[in-house]
C-alpha cells in the first residue's frame, strides 16, 4: 500500500523539484522522471491487486477535520490506477518532447509542478477510503487541472474555457458533498468500509446526487459543457491525461457509488442507460460538426464517457433484473471501454499535439497531407482514429462488441425493451464516430496541404514520437488479447456484478471463449490483409506501375483548395441532426460580374452551451444585480447585518 | 464438411450477380446488354494490368483495396447461406461481421480522401452519411430476429427460420425486419434508389466516384469487394425471405444460389422501374428502414 503513496509522492516531487529550474529543458527532464518513477513505483502493487493480492488497507494518524486517512487498494482501484500510471508516464514523456518548444518564452516548471498534483492527486482520489480525504483529493486534482488548462494564459478564449471548468468542476464537487453528507450521516462515520447501505431509504437520492456530481466531472451530457473547452485549451500532454484519466474518475466515481449504495434497483440502470446512450450520440454527433482537432477529440471523448456509462447502466440492469450474463457483459464492456479509450485517446490527443506543434493551428481546414510529412505520428493516429469507430482489429471494437453482446442478450433472451435501445444508441453513436474519425484522418493527413504551414510540418522529435508508437501497439495487442484483458479485470468485474462465485465464473466463461473467437476474426482478418498486399506486390512487380495527376475530370491544374474540406465532409449529417447541433453560417457570397473574394464560414458552438446554461447564469447574473442594494461597501452596515444574523439565530436556536 | 461449402460458392459466383442485374436491366430497356460474365472479364483483364497514382496519394491509397477486401472475405466467413452453415460461428458474431464491413467502408473513404479530389471527397462523405443512418437499421433489424429465434449467431438464427416461420404471429415482424434489411442492402451496395452505378457524372454517384482513381490489380480488389459485399448482405436477405433448409448439402446450396440470383432478378426489375432518389430524400428512406426495425421489435416483443 506505502507504494502506491510513495508513487504518488514520486510524481509529486517530481513536479516539485521542476520549479526549481529556470532552464526548461531541466524542468521537462525533472517532471517526465518523476512520472516515470511514480509508474515505476506503483504498477507492481496495482497489478498485484488485480490478481487478487490487494494490500491491507492503511490508515495512517493524520487527523483530518471530521474524516481520518485511511487507503486501500481493491481491484476497481487497481484497474483504474493501472490505467493512470501508464498514461501519466507516456504523457510526461511526450510532453517533455512537447514543451520544448515553448520553454524559449515561458517557465515549465509550474507546468510540471500542477501536472505532478493532477497525478498524485488522482491516485489519491483513487485510493482514498474515507469520505473527507477523497473530497480533498478530488478538489485538489480539479485545482491542478484547472491550472493547466489555464497554461496559455496570455489567450482569452483559453481564460474563459478555464474559468468554464472551475464553475463546473464546482458546481460537481457540491453535489458530491452532498452525497457525502448523505452517506456520512447514515453511517455515522465518513470510512467507506462502514459506508456501504448506510444511505437506507435515501439511496435513489444519494445515487442521483453522485450521478450528477460525478457525471459532471465524467463529462455526461448536458453536464459536459466544460469538456470541449477545457481539453482543446490544455496543452496536448493534458489534454492527453485529462481525457485518457481524468474523467474516468468520474467513472471510478460512480462505479465506486454504485458499491457503496448496495444493490442497486433497476431505475437507476434505466436512468445511466438513458443519460449514456444520450451522451454517446450526442458527443459523437457534435465531434462530427467540429473543424478545430482537439475539440472534435474532446466531444468524441464525451461520447465514449457515454458509451461506458451506456454499458454500466446495462450492468445494473442485468444486476437488478437478475441476468448474470448480461451484468457481466455490460460491467466488463464498460471495464474494457475504460482502458480502451485512455490508450486510443491518449494517442489521439498526443498525435493531435504533435500536429499543433508543427502546423500551429487545431483548425483542419488548414490541414492536409500531413502523413507524408508525419509519417510516423500520422500511422499512429491511424491506428487509433481506427480504434476509435470501434472497428476490428483493434481494441475499440472488444468494449463496445462486449456491450453489444449485453444489449443482444437482453433483447434476444430475455425481451427487454432496453436491449434494443442500447443496440440503436450504440449503433448510431458508432456510424457517427467513424464518420467523424474519417474526417479527423482524412482531412488533416491525407490529400493535399490546405496551407503553408501545412506544407512545411515535420515530423516530431523522438520523445514524442515513441510515446505514440508505444500507444498504438498498445491498441492492437489490447485488441488481439480482449479476453486476457478481461480476465485480469475479472476481479473488479466480480465486485461490480454481486454475483455468487459459481454464476460468476460461468458467465465468465462464456464471454471468454466468445472473445477468443473474436480475437480469432481479428487474426484472419490480419492475415488474409497481408496475403492480400503481397499478392498485390507479386502482381505488380515487373509490370509498368505509374505516376499521375489525381482525376478532376480532365483539369489540368487542380489546386489544393478544390478538396472538399472538413465542413463540407461533415455537412449532409450535420444539416439532417441540424436541429440537434444549430451550425452557425457566416457566408459573404461571391458578388459581380468577375467575383473575386468569397468567405464561408461554420461554427458549431453546442446547444446545451447556447440554449440552456447561458440563459440560466444569465437570469441568474439578473437576479445577482437585484440584491446589488444590499452591498454598500460601509463596514458598518456589515457589521450591523452580521449582528442582525447572530441574533436571529440567537432566536431561532433559543425559541 | 457443410461449413466449407458457402466460401467457394460466394468466391466463386458473387461476380456473377451484378451481371444477373445488368442483364435484366438490359433486357427492360430493350437493349442486348453486356455479357453475364462481364464481370469476370473485366476482374481477369484488370488483374493483368499495372497501375497509375496520383502523386498525392500515400500509403492509405494503396492499403484501402487491400484492406476491403480482407474485411469483405472474413465477414464471409461468418455467414451461412440458406441452409449451409457459417465457417465460423459464435455468439455475437453478427456484431463482428457489421463490424468487419464497417471497417471495410473506414479505409475505402480514407483511400477515397487521399487522391485530394473534390468528387472522391464527395462520394466519401456521401458513403459516411449513408451508412450513419443505415447502421442502426441493420443492427435492429438483426436483433428483431434474434429476439425472434433466441439466437444470438448468425448461423442459429438463420437455420432457426423456415418458411413456416413466416406464417407464425412473428411472421410480419420477419416480414418488416426483411423490408428493413432490403433498403439496407440496397443503400449499402450503391444501387439505385441510392446510386446509380451506371451514372456518366462523377457529381452524381457515391461508390464509383470513390474508386475513380483506382487501377490495375487495386480495381480489380475493390471489384470484387463490392460484388463479395452484394453476396453477403444478399445472403442475409435472402435467408430470411427464402429460408429452406432441405438438408442435403447440394440442393441447399443450389437453393441458397438460386435465391440470390432471384435476388439479383428483382434487383434489376427494381431498378429497371424506378429512379435514383433526391439525395436529400435518401436520409428519410434510411431513417424509415429504422423505423420499421423497430417496428418489427415491438411486434416481436408482442409476440413472445
Amino acid at each position: 500500500m506505502s507504494l502506491v503513496l510513495l508513487a504518488a509522492l514520486a510524481m509529486l516531487l517530481g513536479g516539485t523539484l521542476a520549479l526549481f529550474f529556470r532552464d526548461g529543458r531541466r524542468a521537462s527532464l525533472c517532471g517526465a522522471l518523476g512520472a516515470l518513477a511514480g509508474a515505476a513505483l506503483g504498477l507492481p502493487p496495482a497489478l498485484g491487486a488485480l490478481r487478487g493480492r490487494s494490500p491491507a488497507p492503511l490508515a495512517l494518524d493524520w487527523s483530518l477535520p471530521f474524516g481520518s486517512f485511511i487507503v486501500g487498494l481493491d481491484a476497481l482501484s487497481a484497474f483504474f490506477l493501472v490505467v493512470l500510471l501508464t498514461l501519466c508516464a507516456l504523457s510526461a514523456v511526450f510532453g517533455a518532447g512537447y514543451l520544448a518548444g515553448h520553454g524559449a518564452h515561458r517557465r515549465l516548471g509550474p507546468v510540471w509542478f500542477f501536472y505532478g498534483a493532477l497525478a498524485a492527486s488522482m491516485t489519491l482520489v483513487l485510493v482514498a477510503r474515507d469520505a473527507v480525504l477523497f473530497l480533498v483529493a478530488w478538489e485538489l486534482m480539479s485545482l491542478a487541472s484547472y491550472f493547466l488548462v489555464v497554461f496559455d494564459d496570455e489567450k482569452e478564449s483559453v481564460r474563459r474555457a478555464g474559468w468554464t471548468y472551475l464553475v463546473a468542476t464546482h458546481l460537481g464537487t457540491a453535489f458530491l458533498l452532498f452525497f457525502f453528507l448523505l452517506l456520512a450521516r447514515g453511517a455515522g462515520t465518513t470510512n467507506f468500509y462502514a459506508l456501504p447501505g448506510a444511505a437506507g431509504p435515501l439511496a435513489g437520492t444519494a445515487f442521483l446526487l453522485a450521478l450528477v456530481g460525478f457525471g459532471t466531472k465524467a463529462g455526461l451530457v448536458p453536464l459536459h459543457v466544460w469538456l470541449p473547452e477545457a481539453h482543446p485549451a490544455a496543452p496536448s500532454h493534458v489534454s492527453s491525461v485529462m481525457s485518457a484519466v481524468m474523467i474516468k474518475t468520474g467513472v471510478y466515481g460512480l462505479l465506486r457509488s454504485l458499491l457503496l449504495l448496495g444493490a442497486p434497483p433497476a431505475w437507476w440502470g434505466w436512468t445511466l442507460l438513458g443519460v449514456g446512450a444520450a451522451t454517446a450520440c450526442y458527443g459523437a454527433l457534435s465531434a462530427l460538426a467540429q473543424r478545430d482537432l482537439k475539440r472534435l477529440l474532446a466531444y468524441s471523448s464525451v461520447e465514449n464517457v457515454g458509451i461506458i456509462v451506456l454499458g454500466i447502466g446495462l450492468g445494473v440492469l442485468g444486476r437488478a433484473g437478475g441476468h448474470p450474463l448480461v451484468a457481466v457483459l455490460g460491467f466488463g464492456g464498460a471495464l474494457l471501454h475504460v482502458l480502451n479509450h485512455a490508450l486510443f485517446k491518449g494517442l489521439l490527443f498526443m498525435g493531435a499535439g504533435s500536429v499543433l506543434s508543427a502546423v500551429g493551428t487545431r483548425d483542419m481546414e488548414h490541414m492536409g497531407g500531413l502523413l507524408k510529412r508525419m509519417p510516423w505520428t500520422g500511422a499512429a493516429f491511424l491506428v487509433a482514429a481506427a480504434a476509435a469507430c470501434g472497428l476490428p482489429p483493434l481494441n475499440g471494437f472488444v468494449g463496445e462488441f462486449l456491450l453489444y453482446s449485453a444489449a443482444f442478450h437482453a433483447a434476444a433472451r430475455e425481451g427487454a425493451a432496453w436491449g434494443p435501445l442500447a443496440i440503436a444508441a450504440l449503433a448510431l453513436a458508432g456510424a457517427l464516430a467513424l464518420a467523424a474519425f474519417a474526417k479527423a484522418v482524412g482531412i488533416v493527413f491525407l490529400g493535399e496541404p490546405r496551407g503553408e504551414r501545412a506544407a512545411a510540418a515535420r515530423e516530431a522529435g523522438w520523445t514524442m514520437r515513441a510515446p505514440l508508437l508505444l500507444l498504438a501497439v498498445f491498441c492492437v495487442l489490447s485488441g488481439h488479447w480482449g479476453a486476457l484483458v478481461l480476465y485480469a479485470s475479472s476481479g473488479a468485474l466480480a465486485q461490480l456484478a454481486g454475483l455468487g462465485p459459481a454464476s460468476f465464473v460461468l458467465s465468465m466463461q462464456g464471454t471468454l471463449s466468445t472473445l477468443w473467437y473474436v480475437s480469432a476474426g481479428f487474426s484472419l482478418v490480419v492475415l488474409l490483409a497481408l496475403l492480400l498486399a503481397l499478392l498485390r506486390e507479386r502482381l505488380l512487380s515487373g509490370r509498368e506501375v505509374g505516376e499521375g495527376l489525381t482525376w478532376d475530370c480532365g483539369y489540368a491544374a487542380p489546386t489544393a483548395r478544390m478538396q472538399y474540406t472538413a465542413s463540407s465532409f461533415a455537412e449532409p449529417l450535420t444539416t439532417f441532426f441540424g436541429p440537434l447541433l444549430r451550425v452557425r453560417e457566416r457566408a459573404h457570397g461571391p458578388e459581380g460580374f468577375f467575383p473575386a473574394a468569397a468567405t464561408f464560414e461554420t461554427e458549431t458552438p453546442g446547444l446545451f452551451r447556447e440554449r440552456v446554461y447561458k440563459p440560466l447564469f444569465e437570469a441568474g447574473l439578473r437576479l445577482a444585480l437585484k440584491l446589488r442594494w444590499v452591498q454598500h461597501g460601509r463596514i458598518q452596515l456589515y457589521v450591523l447585518y452580521i449582528a442582525l444574523t447572530l441574533l436571529a439565530l440567537l432566536v431561532w436556536k433559543l425559541g | 464438411m457443410r461449413t466449407l461449402v458457402h466460401l467457394p460458392l460466394a468466391l466463386l459466383l458473387a461476380p456473377l450477380l451484378p451481371g444477373v442485374i445488368h442483364r435484366v436491366k438490359a433486357f427492360f430497356g430493350g437493349r442486348d446488354g453486356v455479357p453475364l460474365f462481364q464481370l469476370y472479364y473485366d476482374l481477369a483483364r484488370l488483374l493483368r494490368k499495372g497501375a497509375v497514382y496520383s502523386r498525392t496519394t500515400t500509403w492509405v491509397f494503396r492499403a484501402g483495396p487491400v484492406v476491403v477486401l480482407a474485411s469483405t472475405l472474413a465477414a464471409l466467413t461468418l455467414l451461412p447461406l440458406g441452409g449451409l452453415p457459417a465457417l465460423m460461428a459464435f455468439p455475437g458474431d453478427l456484431l463482428l461481421f457489421a463490424y468487419l464491413l464497417a471497417l471495410g467502408r473506414f479505409f475505402m473513404v480514407l483511400a477515397a480522401l487521399d487522391t485530394g479530389s473534390a468528387f472522391e471527397g464527395m462520394g466519401a462523405s456521401r458513403e459516411v452519411w449513408y451508412s450513419a443512418l443505415a447502421e442502426p437499421a441493420l443492427l435492429l433489424a438483426l436483433a428483431a430476429m434474434a429476439r425472434q429465434s433466441g439466437a444470438l449467431s448468425l448461423n442459429d438464427l438463420y437455420a432457426s427460420l423456415s418458411p413456416e416461420s413466416l406464417y407464425t404471429p412473428g411472421g410480419p415482424a420477419l416480414l418488416l425486419a426483411a423490408a428493413a434489411l432490403l433498403v439496407v442492402f440496397l443503400a449499402e451496395n450503391a444501387r439505385i434508389p441510392f446510386d446509380d452505378p451506371n451514372t456518366h457524372l462523377e457529381l452524381t454517384m457515391v461508390h464509383e466516384v470513390m474508386i475513380l482513381d483506382h487501377s490495375g490489380p487495386d480495381l480489380a480488389f475493390l471489384e470484387y469487394a463490392s460484388a463479395l459485399k452484394l453476396w453477403a448482405l444478399g445472403s442475409l436477405l435472402t435467408g430470411l425471405l427464402l429460408p429452406l433448409h432441405e438438408g442435403g448439402t447440394l440442393i441447399d446450396a443450389a437453393a441458397g444460389v438460386g435465391g440470390l440470383v432471384l435476388l439479383a432478378v428483382g434487383v434489376g426489375v427494381l431498378e429497371s422501374c424506378m429512379a435514383r432518389l433526391r439525395l436529400t430524400r435518401v436520409s428519410n428512406l434510411l431513417a424509415a428502414a429504422t423505423a420499421l426495425a423497430v417496428l418489427a421489435l415491438m411486434l416481436v416483443r408482442r409476440g413472445a
